[in-house]
């Protein structure tokens, strides 16, 4: 079983099936396989503009801190739930509805592993992983603001966050 | 003690550039951020207490109590919106 690079942070677009296909390569222990994929939407999170729509978003980075800020994740990931393997892709720079943005992939022997570990990373990333969001609408460019639920979801894991 | 600051998103815009060295007396990051509070403009608007802003030592999230160390990469930067 070869090592894989678990972490990636790129402007380029990603193939889940062939990221999962890696993940999975040589280890015949793998009974679970969970994957999830974060999209653009063409709607803000803004209810009063009317306009509502957003046509492209420019993802800004701290390059250094980003990668080793997931990596981290992801070894917190190892120590609390028993999976096998984690991938996280994020893409960086201008994306537009419908692109991918995000994938989080994690193995395990049994299907409840790799649900938890997947769902507490993207919660761990939402409020720690130095990433922003600038949303491009017909009235204007708007950074995103971040949200208290993510806050509250990455507390269910008993991680404190204030990040909103 | 000599410091390299980092700015990104809203921040960034606000200050007007992405990064800096400066010499300071500064021992923690909220007395760094109060020294730069105090140049007005962009910092000020960007930086005053009240504002949201998260940090970084070193590329590693802190709170403003964290002291400063020589040499040391600190980030100012907005309530972060990935994934």
């Amino acid at each position: 079983m070869h090592k894989i690079q678990r972490v990636s942070i790129q402007p380029g677009d990603f193939d889940v099936a062939l990221e999962i296909a890696a993940l999975r390569e040589g280890d015949h222990r793998v009974g679970a396989v969970c994957s999830f994929i974060g999209t653009v939407r063409d709607r803000n999170q803004t209810r009063t503009d009317p306009a509502g729509s957003v046509q492209s978003m420019e993802l800004e980075h701290y390059p250094g801190m980003t990668e080793k800020a997931i990596e981290a994740m992801i070894d917190d990931a190892h120590l609390r739930f028993d999976i096998f393997g984690a991938r996280v892709i994020h893409r960086i720079g201008l994306l537009q509805p419908p692109d991918q943005i995000v994938l989080v992939a994690v193995t395990s022997a049994h299907r409840g592993e790799s649900f938890k570990a997947c769902e507490f990373l993207m919660d761990y990333l939402k409020t720690q992983a130095p990433f922003w969001k600038k949303e491009q609408t017909a009235t204007g460019a708007k950074w995103v603001d971040a949200r208290v639920s993510d806050d509250a979801a990455l507390a269910r894991w008993g991680i404190q966050s204030s990040n909103a | 003690m000599k410091v390299h600051i980092k700015y990104f998103a809203s921040i960034r815009e606000d200050v007007g550039c992405g990064a800096e060295s400066l010499d300071t007396d500064a021992s923690t990051v909220a007395a760094l951020r109060d020294e730069l509070v105090a140049r007005g403009g962009g910092y000020a608007e960007s930086l005053a207490r009240g504002r949201a802003v998260r940090v970084a030592i070193n590329q590693t999230l802190c709170d403003e109590s964290a002291a400063l160390l020589e040499g040391a990469e600190v980030a100012f930067f907005p309530p972060v919106t990935g994934g």
